[in-house]
């Protein structure tokens, strides 16, 4: 585990560096484009527009992706069995801070982590998720995205994201203001001497703002489809059960409803790219996940132990290539990992109208709704605005009083777990 | 001058690197005894819900009063041991002892409608979990630990301050490993 975490950190930096290099030369151009010695001011414009976005992004990227993503922070008491699942998960990556949890208000089911570090991090997964999904494939899930905040690939993608975005607004201001006016470069024409060197510094610049962005956006890409297969391998060794992540991607995948809050910016954050879910079969170099059929494929075929190595092999064994996923430092460790047989399936309701109904219950609950059952059956539900301090029962009248706590039932006698 | 301000520098950063190998072995040794604390917070977790579970289940179950005597006995008889060989076979015996108990209540299908039933039982499975993953955890942070007091350079440094090697947690009763088999 560790050495993968330093090796993918390393990794991090290198591509931080050459994006930021990438920047930071594209702004030279520019600069140098308008006027003669510019290049300096537009090293110094590009590098304040990478501080103020990473800046941004460090300390409020988090709240701003959960804001717009229609996440709700949730207790242990809307959904006991995703706290523990979390808890547990925590455990075995041995972080000593269990990450927040957070509901989306959605009935397709995806799952995505954010946050600066392990020790400020998040876990989102709508309540189409929770519905859908037994407790090993919710395990999977978990599992999943607990491995992108141990590899530390949060706050590495989220940052790379940002890098992404400045280059590519940087040259579309640039390629939109030689469209409006050419007002500097007739300017930059009218000089004498050095004409050809100019030419071609106009040209190279011109080429690189319009390729620049592409290139930033595959190594984007690229990154984060490999980060996704190792997340994938990092989840098998965690819950020690492949089969649960891969039956948990195929009903993800084979879901019809489609995710309301879905972003071009955030897409690539979920544990299944909400925006195109559907026709992914062939590789596609412009997406920020590898196909689902394939990962599904990779999980099935992984024989004998739940290791790195394991996983290592089922990845050459499905993709024909002897492309490395994992870092050799993190497969020479030679470790016996046993997969685990047989897990707690612990869901009886599969009936579409009761999940429909679970959906809704998991819902109301995360927006902090009141459930109180009166004493004829029927289950009341409150909305947290309700302003009474007691409901009439709409079947036989009871006037039921709200309590003043949320419900308590049976969770006092549960002690709570100290992680 | 500038040969001895070149030697002051190596050595200034020898020590840099000696210190931080020290400390990041230290680090390591405290994350192997936080491991090992965390499988004691779970087994006591398991006896604290043992009791409630039993009183929800008594009331559909009265007559497997049995059944019920032998997980009673076996956690108290894995509470009260002492030494770690003791305490191994005595939380051995217990969990057995629950899987039993979780065999039997399966047949009882009216529990399921039990909401609070459910969710000691959510809360039970999750106790199992925990405790297999936190040795699971605790043998992560083993293997990590002995490869540093193994390899170079830090091996060097393990040997001056005396870091010796951890040893593993392994499950004898190879049933023990595998999660108590509720299926409903």
């Amino acid at each position: 585990m560790w050495e993968l975490i330093q090796s993918n950190k390393r990794k991090s930096w290198a591509l931080f560096l050459i994006m930021g290099s990438f920047l930071l030369f594209m702004g030279f151009l520019i600069g140098e484009f308008y006027f003669e010695g510019g290049g300096v001011f537009g090293i110094i414009i590009s590098s304040i527009i990478w501080i103020i976005f990473s800046t941004i992004s460090y300390f409020g990227g988090s709240s701003i992706i959960l804001g717009i993503s229609n996440a709700q922070e949730v207790s242990k008491k809307v959904h006991p069995q995703l706290f523990n699942i979390v808890e547990e998960m925590t455990i075995a990556s041995n972080l000593n801070k269990m990450p927040k949890i957070y509901i989306i208000n959605d009935v397709s089911p995806n799952a995505f982590a954010t946050g600066r570090n392990p020790e400020n991090s998040s876990i989102a997964v709508t309540a189409g998720l929770l519905g859908k999904l037994n407790r090993d494939e919710l395990q999977g899930v978990v599992a999943h995205e607990m491995s992108h905040i141990v590899n530390r690939d949060v706050m590495f993608m989220t940052f790379a994201g940002v890098m992404l975005g400045a280059i590519v607004i940087i040259s579309d201001v640039f390629l939109r203001s030689l469209w409006m006016g050419g007002g500097s470069r007739s300017r930059y024409g009218k000089k004498s001497g050095g004409g050809q060197a100019q030419l071609i510094l106009m040209i190279v610049s011109v080429l690189f703002a319009i390729l620049g962005p592409i290139f930033a956006q595959l190594l984007y890409f690229a990154i984060s489809r490999k980060r996704e297969y190792l997340a994938d391998a990092s989840a098998v060794r965690l819950t020690r059960y492949p089969e649960g992540l891969a039956s948990a991607l195929e009903k993800i995948s084979g879901d019809v409803n489609a995710l309301q809050k879905a972003y071009k910016a955030t897409s690539g954050m979920y544990i299944v790219n909400p925006l195109h879910k559907q026709g992914m079969s062939v590789t596609d170099i412009s997406s920020t996940h590898p196909p689902i059929s394939e990962r599904i494929r990779i999980l099935r075929s992984i024989t004998g132990g739940a290791a790195f190595i394991d996983y290592q092999l089922a990845y050459a064994k499905i993709k024909g290539k002897t492309e490395k996923i994992i870092p050799d430092s993190v497969i020479s460790q030679k470790e016996k990992v046993e997969q685990k047989t047989l897990q707690n399936t612990f869901k009886i309701d599969s009936d579409p109208k009761d999940i429909q109904r679970q959906i809704g219950n998991i819902m109301m609950l995360a927006n902090k709704y009141l459930f109180i059952s009166c004493t004829c059956g029927l289950k009341l539900k409150i909305p947290p605005d309700f302003g009474k301090d007691s409901v009439e029962c709409p079947k036989c009248h009871t006037i039921n009083k709200l309590p003043e706590n949320d419900i308590k039932v049976a969770m006092d006698i549960i002690s709570e777990a100290e992680i | 001058m500038s040969v001895i301000i070149g030697f002051i520098i190596l050595i200034v950063i020898l020590v840099l690197i000696f210190i931080s190998m020290y400390n990041s072995l230290v680090q390591l040794r405290n994350q192997v005894k936080n491991a090992w604390s965390q499988i004691d917070v779970q087994l006591k977790r398991r006896y604290d819900l043992i009791p409630n579970l039993l009183e929800t289940v008594k009331g559909y179950a009265a007559h497997e009063k049995e059944t019920f005597q032998n997980v009673v006995e076996a956690r108290s008889k894995a509470m009260g041991a002492n030494s770690i060989q003791e305490k191994s076979s005595a939380e051995n015996a217990f969990s057995g002892a629950i899987s039993k108990f979780l065999l039997v209540v399966e047949n009882y299908p009216e529990l399921k409608a039990n909401e609070n039933f459910m969710m000691l039982m959510e809360e039970l499975t999750s106790t199992e979990n925990k405790i297999s993953f936190s040795r699971q955890a605790y043998n992560d942070s083993v293997l990590f630990y002995n490869n540093k007091i193994e390899m170079m350079p830090s091996n060097i440094i393990a040997g001056m301050f005396n870091f010796t090697k951890e040893t593993f947690f392994e499950v004898e009763n190879k049933v023990e490993r595998e999660n108590p088999k509720v299926k409903f």
